[in-house]
C-alpha cells in the first residue's frame, strides 16, 4: 500500500529507535501526550512502546470522539430514535457505547428503533430521500475531520429541500480539549505531567499548523503534527525529545504530506458557513468545556434535530469510582484505576477510556496489558 | 480518532465531484467536494467517504528522508 | 428432473405436510442429492456403525448475501460442517440438512442453492443422507436459513483437542486469512466496495488427512470461522492453559483484504475465514507437517505464525512487522466499520 507501508518498516524503526535512545538526557523524564485515539491505536496495534526508552512515557489523550461523548448525548440520540417514524442514522462505532440505565444503541435497535449503520453522511441523505414518509436523523460525532462532510450535508439538504432529514450535532473542537488538560492547576498534589504533544494528523488537515501556536507560545508546550503510521509517531517523539532537551516549544509538522499550514480553507469555510461554537458542551471524562464543540446556525435551524425534536438534554455524571479524568489528563495510568480489567472491561465499559478500541484503557487492555508484568 | 488512509484517484464522474479511489485493488467510491485541483492519479487522504487533503509526494518523500537521517544519526538500537 | 419445482416462489404449501411439499422434496432436494440412503424416503438414514470413535457437529447458516463470489449459502452449510468434524482429525461420513425457507423465496435460487450444495456434497464425498424443509410466513426469515449436522470417524492413534497445546509447540495455517469474511462485508450495498476478492470457502478435510498421515501426533486442530485467528488462538489458549506468541509477518495475508481491512478499520485477525485451519503439532514435527499442508491445494500457502508458550495469564501475543509486541484479543462485540 503506498504511502502506508513506507511509514511501517521495521527496519527504519530499529534505527529511530536508536536515534531517540541517543538523545535522551540522563535522569530526564519526558512525558509527551498524543491527543489523538488515532496515534493511540498506532502506538498499542504496532507495540510502539517496546522501541521506545523508559525515560518516555506516553500518556494517551482524549481524542477519541466517541470517548468524549456524554452519556447525555446518547441518551438524547436514543429518545429521538425511540419517536415513531424517526429513522437515526449512526456511524457504526456509536452503537456499543454505554448510554444510562445500561443502555446503548445496540440495545434501542433490538427494542424496535429503526437505527441504521452509515459508513457515511451522504448515505444518511440517500436513507432520507428513499422514505420521504420518516424523520430521518444524522447522528453526527467527530472532531474537526469529521465534521466538514456534516457541514456539506446540511448545505445539500437545504439546497434539495430535503425536509425530512435533520442532524443532531455534536462535533467537538480539539484545540479546546487541549486547553482544558493544561489548565489544570500545576502546582498542587497531583499536577499534570504533560511536556509536549503529539498533534493531531487528520483533524490538522482541517484546521492547519496555527490553532497549536497557542500551546507553544504560551503553555511552552512543544506540538509535533504527525500522521497516524507507527514511523511518523516515532519521528514525533525524536523531534518532542529534542525540542524538550533544547528548551524550545515550537509547532513543528512531521505531516507535512498530508497538512498545509493554512489547513483545508473549503472546509473550514463550509464549517463556518454552517456551524458556530456553543458556549460549553459536556465531555465524558473531561466534564463541561466552554467553546469546545459546535452547534447548527439559526440559517440551518430547519434541520437541527435538536430544535426538531425535544430531548431530555440532562447531564448524567461520570460514575464516581472511575479514574477517567485522571487517565486523560496523565495523571493516572488506566492500570492504576481499580476498575480497569475488574468492573470496567471493552465488553463492559464503565468509564469513556474503555468506550472505543481508541480510548487509553480500552487501546491498553485490548494490546497492551502484558507490559503491567514487566512494570511490577 | 478520524480513521483515513491514502488513497489514488483513478476515476472521476463528469460532475467532477464523485470518483473512483483504489487502493491494492480495493475500489470505492468518495466524494471530492470537499477538495480542490484533484485530479486522475493523485492521492487523497480519505475520510468517511471524502478526500480531505491531496497528498503531496514531495513532501512525503522528504519525511522518509528525514527518518532514513535520525537512523544515520542515532545508529542501530541495541 | 422436473423444472416444476425450479419456477414461481415458496409458498406456504410447500411445508404444509401435504403433495406440494412431497413434490418439492422429490424433484428439487432428492434429485440434487441423490444417494442410496436418501432415496429410501425413511424418516432417518440407516447405516452401518464403524468401529472406533466417531464425531458429530452441527453448524446453523444464516448469510447475507446468499450467492458471493467463491460460494453460496448452499456449498458453505456442507464445507463448514464437514470442517467442524474433520478439525477431530476425522474422516466425515454423513450429512444432514434441515431448510427453513421463507415464503416468497424464489424457486429459482432455491435451485441453485440446492445444486450447490449437491456439488459441494459430492466434490468432498460426503452425502447429504437426510434432511427436513419447513417454510415460515413471508417477513420471518431471510429467504432461506440452512443446519447441517455431519458425522464422522477418528482414525486409531489420533489425538486432537484443543486443550493438548503445551509451550514450545509450533502454530501453523493453512493460507491467507479473511478471505472470506472481506468478501462478504465488501458486498454490503452501503459500503459501495469493489474488490476481486472471493470466499475461500472449501471442505478441508483431505488437507487433515494428509497432515493426520503426515504427523499422527498433531495436537490441535481448528478452522478459524467467526472471530478469525484471534479468536481461534484465544480458544485455544484458554482449552491448553498456555500462552500463544504470533509472528505477524510470518501469518499470510492477500493484499487486497489488508487493503479492505485498512479503509475499514478493521483487523484481518478478526475477520472470518471458511477454509483455512490452524494446526498445533510438536516442534520437531513442524517443518513436515509444512511440506505436507503445502503439497495439498488447500495449504499451498501455509505458514509457520508462531509458537506456544508457557504463560500463566493465557495471553496470545503477537510481535508485530514493525518490532514491537502486542496482545492479539477476542474480537470485542460485533465486527462493525470504524470511522474513528
Amino acid at each position: 500500500m503506498k504511502y502506508i507501508d513506507e511509514y511501517r518498516d521495521g527496519a527504519l524503526a530499529r534505527k529511530l529507535a536508536g536515534a531517540i535512545a541517543a538523545e535522551i538526557q540522563p535522569g530526564r523524564r519526558y512525558n509527551i501526550m498524543e491527543f489523538c485515539g488515532g496515534h493511540t491505536h498506532a502506538i498499542a496495534r504496532f507495540g510502539i512502546e517496546d522501541l521506545l526508552p523508559p525515560e518516555v512515557r506516553l500518556i494517551h489523550g482524549p481524542g477519541c470522539p466517541v470517548c468524549v461523548l456524554p452519556v447525555g448525548r446518547i441518551d438524547d440520540a436514543m429518545a429521538i430514535a425511540a419517536r415513531p417514524g424517526v429513522i437515526l442514522c449512526t456511524y457504526a462505532d456509536l452503537m456499543r457505547v454505554p448510554a444510562s440505565n445500561r443502555r446503548s444503541l445496540q440495545s434501542a435497535k433490538a427494542d424496535g428503533a429503526d437505527i441504521r449503520m452509515v459508513y457515511s453522511v451522504e448515505d444518511a441523505l440517500t436513507v432520507a430521500a428513499e422514505n420521504p414518509a420518516a424523520q430521518v436523523v444524522f447522528f453526527a460525532i467527530g472532531f474537526e475531520t469529521t465534521t466538514p462532510p456534516t457541514a456539506l450535508a446540511l448545505v445539500r439538504a437545504k439546497a434539495e429541500g430535503l425536509a425530512n432529514f435533520s442532524v443532531f450535532c455534536n462535533h467537538v473542537l480539539t484545540p479546546s480539549a487541549m486547553e482544558a488538560i493544561l489548565a489544570q492547576p500545576q502546582d498542587g498534589p497531583d499536577p499534570v505531567h504533560v511536556d509536549a504533544f503529539v498533534g493531531p494528523a487528520h483533524v490538522s488537515m482541517v484546521i492547519g499548523t496555527r490553532p497549536y501556536e497557542t500551546f507553544a507560545r504560551d503553555h511552552h508546550r512543544p506540538v509535533v503534527i504527525a500522521g497516524f503510521e507507527p514511523l511518523d509517531v516515532m519521528q514525533a517523539v525524536l523531534m518532542l525529545v529534542r525540542q524538550i532537551n533544547d528548551g524550545r516549544h515550537q509547532v513543528e509538522n512531521e505531516y507535512s504530506r498530508a497538512v498545509v499550514p493554512e489547513g483545508n480553507r473549503k472546509a473550514q469555510a463550509l464549517m463556518e458557513q454552517v456551524l458556530e461554537r456553543r458556549d460549553s458542551f459536556e465531555w465524558r471524562g473531561l466534564g463541561a468545556l466552554p467553546d469546545s464543540a459546535l452547534k447548527i446556525r439559526d440559517s440551518f435551524a430547519d434541520f437541527d434535530a435538536e430544535r426538531r425534536f425535544e430531548v431530555p438534554a440532562r447531564s448524567v455524571p461520570d460514575p464516581k469510582s472511575c479514574e477517567c479524568a485522571a487517565i486523560l489528563r496523565g495523571q493516572r495510568r488506566p492500570e492504576e484505576c481499580k476498575l480497569f480489567g475488574t468492573a470496567c472491561t471493552p465488553e463492559s465499559p464503565i468509564g469513556s477510556c474503555m468506550v472505543s478500541s481508541e480510548g487509553a484503557c480500552a487501546a491498553h487492555w485490548t494490546f497492551g496489558r502484558f507490559r503491567e508484568r514487566r512494570r511490577a | 480518532m478520524c480513521l483515513a488512509i491514502p488513497a489514488r484517484i483513478v476515476a472521476i464522474a463528469e460532475d467532477g465531484v464523485t470518483a473512483q479511489i483504489e487502493v491494492e485493488g480495493v475500489r470505492r467510491p468518495v466524494s471530492l467536494a470537499l477538495v480542490e485541483g484533484c485530479g486522475i492519479g493523485d492521492y487523497v487522504v480519505v475520510h468517511v467517504g471524502f478526500a480531505l487533503s491531496r497528498l503531496d509526494p514531495m513532501e512525503a518523500e522528504r519525511t522518509l528522508a528525514l527518518f532514513a537521517e535520525a537512523g544515520l544519526t542515532g545508529g542501530a538500537a541495541s | 428432473m422436473s423444472t416444476g419445482s425450479r419456477q414461481g416462489r415458496v409458498e406456504m404449501t410447500h411445508g404444509g405436510g401435504g403433495r406440494a411439499m412431497a413434490r418439492l422434496v422429490e424433484e428439487l432436494f432428492v434429485a440434487a442429492f441423490d444417494n442410496d440412503l436418501l432415496r429410501r424416503r425413511d424418516d432417518q438414514a440407516q447405516f452401518a456403525a464403524p468401529t472406533g470413535r466417531m464425531v458429530m457437529s452441527t453448524d446453523s447458516f444464516v448469510i447475507s448475501p446468499l450467492f458471493f463470489p467463491g460460494g453460496d449459502i448452499g456449498s458453505l452449510a456442507v464445507h463448514g460442517t464437514v470442517n467442524d468434524v474433520a478439525m477431530a482429525g476425522a474422516r466425515p461420513l454423513y450429512l444432514s440438512a434441515a431448510f427453513i425457507l421463507e415464503e416468497g423465496f424464489p424457486l429459482a435460487d432455491l435451485g441453485r442453492i440446492v445444486d450447490s450444495m449437491a456439488a459441494a456434497s459430492k466434490e468432498a464425498g460426503v452425502p447429504v443422507v437426510t434432511g427436513d424443509t419447513k417454510v415460515v410466513e413471508r417477513g420471518k426469515g431471510d429467504g432461506v436459513f440452512i443446519t447441517t449436522a455431519g458425522v464422522g470417524m477418528v482414525p486409531d492413534g489420533v489425538e486432537i483437542g484443543g486443550d493438548r497445546a503445551r509451550p514450545g509447540d509450533a502454530v501453523l495455517i493453512s493460507g491467507t486469512i479473511g478471505d472470506h469474511g472481506m468478501t462478504i462485508l465488501s458486498l454490503r450495498e452501503s459500503l459501495g466496495f469493489e474488490t476481486g476478492l472471493r470466499s475461500d470457502s472449501a471442505a478441508l478435510h483431505g488437507l487433515v488427512a494428509d497432515m493426520v498421515a503426515s504427523v499422527p501426533g498433531l495436537r490441535c486442530l481448528r478452522d478459524p470461522t467467526r472471530g478469525g485467528l484471534a479468536a481461534t488462538m484465544n480458544e485455544i489458549a484458554g482449552l491448553s492453559g498456555v500462552g500463544m506468541m504470533l509472528d505477524e509477518a510470518a501469518i499470510p495475508v492477500r493484499a487486497e483484504v489488508r487493503a479492505a481491512c485498512e479503509l475499514l478499520g478493521l483487523d484481518p485477525l478478526h475477520v472470518a475465514n471458511e477454509g483455512k485451519l490452524v494446526a498445533i503439532c510438536p516442534p520437531e514435527n513442524a517443518d513436515r507437517l509444512l511440506a505436507a499442508m503445502r503439497a495439498h491445494p488447500l495449504g499451498a500457502q501455509a505458514a509457520i505464525i508462531g509458537r506456544v508458550t508457557d504463560d500463566p495469564h493465557h495471553f496470545v501475543q503477537m510481535e508485530t512487522a514493525f518490532g514491537g509486541r502486542r496482545i492479539v484479543d477476542w474480537l470485542n462485540g460485533e465486527q462493525l466499520p470504524r470511522i474513528c
